[in-house]
């Protein structure tokens, strides 16, 4: 691809939603958690959804990198496209939209490996052997992840002997290594303490250039702090979707309004 | 009432704990003390004496040499550091060839002074004659007796408790019979084991490993008997086919029973290992891109190496100490084997064979209570490893 025909293919995506979702309805067995969800994320913002607990919000950002597909029972109808490509279609490779869509979990889940290797491990799993281009990557992700300076002399030593707070910023290395379009973050914060999570704040707003961010919170200051645009979430439905200065001043909706002053959740 | 009670439970719990310690220290207590025993005992049969001409200057000999004389397979004094001389052997069974009953007189009354007359005129003549026969003042020289060494026993390499008129005990044949059959065991179980144990955690839906779980732990539940019934039938008259041996009684099929034997505990414990791999770990890898395959070789296995370490152990310590299905299969061949297609000897085995016919206190008796020592301190560090294993897994999930 030429640069002319890189920046044209940017330009057309920046126009293009990112993330279009149609339709989705997703069961669990008989249990029926996604009701009828049509939500379309645009390139490079912050999306925060967020919603009671139980009200399908980790359940839908799940769908944007198939994770639901482990669970036994799951069924899906409607449509999910990432950049115009219908991720459900069949002939989709899985690992490949995974490569694409990088996830950051509730709890820090870093293998019990050493920092280096964290990093690395989604380069080499991926087919990447050049170690200087390996060493070379993960020195930009931890840069990245605002970690570097507190791990590059303990690059060896196991990803367990760092502080719950620098290990969810070594999730976040770990999953922009493989230079995702897409990063949804689950509940990143909540297993932190303010500092820490104040410093993971800061970094959702420094990757919002690379990539686009979808992230669940149950803390509205967050989500009003990070996020371009906010969806509330209730009993599987979607209740509202709009920018995040009106969803917090402004709702249409009365339940928006409940929930985010507090009366309910 | 309620306080008594209390106290009365406790100390039930107290006692049958103390008790059950007691116990297993003295069976432990009482297996060292026969075996030590051992080595007091004499290299020649006890009440027994080796005579043997004046004029003959050998006086010392261990027991693998004395055992060769008698066996014939040394013919000259020169070969134990005497002069060159034919040896001639004599039992009490031999009597009569030399003897006649009217010489002999009633009761053998005068075979003590006939055999002295007798080893007194052939210079290159040793008997084998008990001690109470040789009248004190004949003119014999005797083979100077002394106890049975430590050396002889771990290092020797010839084991026949029943030989006369020195038996040996040199249990290296047997320590490698049991570490060769032990060895393939684990060779043939662990690919096997490992192989299952991922199919059942990651591959197999939840029913089929309904059903595989108990049909693979029900396997622990058969008698090793029949083990070694299905081996002797099955896999002996096989091997003899395939590699086309004399006999089919051989180190592999040991191994083989034992590997099959081995495999439900490595099966389910690396199984419980793998499957309490954190799905937080799995979903990490997954999330990166990582295929199932990769997720399953690079986090899912190294994370519970230790589970599956410790199951291999177990492993071992089971194919180590099994007896009765080894008893059936390996030939029972008390020699150094050369391959595992040849007939060997496992220490249980060997203990199990011969106890029965060990007549209590004696030599043979105290070698195979020995040989349950040394069984004791290999399962004992197999225990060891087995516990360091899972200290360190416990140390690394706090």
């Amino acid at each position: 691809m030429t640069s002319r025909q890189e920046s044209y293919h940017y330009r057309q995506q920046e126009q293009m939603e990112k993330i279009e979702a149609r339709d989705v309805n997703f069961y669990y067995g008989d249990f029926h958690a996604l009701k009828g969800i049509s939500m379309d994320i645009p390139q490079n913002k912050v999306v925060a959804f967020i919603g009671p607990s139980g009200c399908g919000k980790s359940t839908f950002l799940r769908l944007f990198n198939r994770m639901n597909d482990l669970i036994p029972g799951a069924r899906l109808e409607g449509s999910i496209k990432i950049d115009g490509q219908d991720i459900y279609a069949p002939g989709i490779h899985v690992d490949e939209l995974r490569k694409n869509v990088g996830m950051v979990f509730q709890r820090p889940n870093p293998f019990p490996k050493s920092i280096f290797d964290n990093v690395a491990y989604g380069l080499r799993v991926n087919g990447i052997k050049d170690k200087k281009f390996i060493a070379q990557r993960v020195e930009e992700s931890l840069k990245g992840a605002a970690l570097w300076n507190e791990v590059k002399d303990k690059l060896t030593a196991s990803a367990y002997a760092l502080s719950g707070g620098q290990q969810q910023r070594l999730c976040i290395a770990r999953a922009m290594a493989v230079a995702p379009s897409v990063l949804l973050m689950d509940e990143p914060a909540s297993a932190l303490d303010p500092i820490s999570t104040a410093k993971v704040e800061e970094l959702i707003c420094e990757l919002r250039s690379q990539v686009t961010i979808v992230i669940v919170t149950h803390n509205m200051q967050q989500a009003s702090r990070v996020s371009d645009k906010t969806a509330f979430f209730y009993m599987g439905e979607m209740v509202e979707y709009d920018d995040t200065k009106v969803i917090f001043t402004n709702p249409h909706m009365e339940a928006t309004q409940n929930y985010i002053t507090g009366r309910f959740g | 009432m309620k306080k008594i009670l209390e106290k009365a439970v406790k100390w039930i719990l107290t006692a049958s704990g103390f008790v059950t310690s007691v116990v297993i220290l003295l069976i432990i207590g009482f297996l060292f003390t026969e075996g030590a025993g051992l080595f007091g005992e004499k290299v020649i049969e006890e009440g027994y004496v080796l005579a043997l001409n004046r004029e003959n200057p050998v006086r010392e000999m261990d027991a693998a040499q004395i055992k060769a004389i008698f066996d014939e397979d040394v013919t000259n004094w020169s070969e134990v550091g005497g002069p060159d001389l034919r040896i001639e052997t004599f039992r009490l069974e031999d009597m009569d060839e030399y003897f006649t009953e009217e010489q002999l007189g009633p009761d053998y009354g005068n075979a003590g002074p006939l055999i002295a007359g007798l080893v007194s005129s052939h210079p290159g003549m040793v008997a084998f004659v008990p001690e109470s026969m040789i009248p004190d003042d004949a003119p014999l020289a005797l083979i100077e007796d002394r106890s049975i060494s430590p050396k002889e026993v771990f290092a020797g390499s010839e084991w026949f408790p029943t030989a006369t008129p020195a038996p040996l005990f040199g249990m290296w044949p047997l320590l490698a019979g049991t570490l060769w059959v032990s060895l393939f065991a684990i060779l043939f179980a662990l690919p096997f084991g490992i192989s299952i144990a991922v199919y059942m955690s990651e591959v197999a839906s939840e029913r089929v490993r309904g059903f595989l779980k108990p049909v693979i732990e029900l396997l622990n539940g058969i008698p090793s008997v029949v083990y070694g019934f299905f081996g002797l039938i099955i896999i002996v008259p096989l091997l003899q086919q395939v590699f086309g041996l004399p006999v089919g009684e051989s180190g592999l099929a040991g191994s083989i029973v034992l590997a099959i034997m081995a495999l439900p505990t490595i099966v389910t414990v690396a199984e419980d290992a793998m499957r309490n791999c954190p799905r937080s770990l799995r979903e990490a890898s997954l999330a990166l891109g990582a295929t199932r395959w990769q997720t399953v070789a690079k986090v899912v296995i190294p994370s519970s190496m230790s589970g599956i370490a410790s199951g291999v152990v177990l492993g071992i310590g089971r194919a180590v100490g099994e007896t009765m299905a080894v008893l059936m299969v390996t030939g029972n061949a008390a020699v150094i084997p050369h391959s595992i297609l040849e007939p060997l000897r496992t220490i249980p085995a060997t203990i199990a064979a011969e106890l029965g016919e060990a007549p209590a206190g004696g030599a043979h008796y105290q070698s195979l209570f020995l040989l349950g020592v040394i069984l004791f301190f290999i399962t004992f560090f197999i225990n060891l490893c087995v516990e360091y294993i899972s200290s360190r897994n416990r140390a690394k999930n706090s």
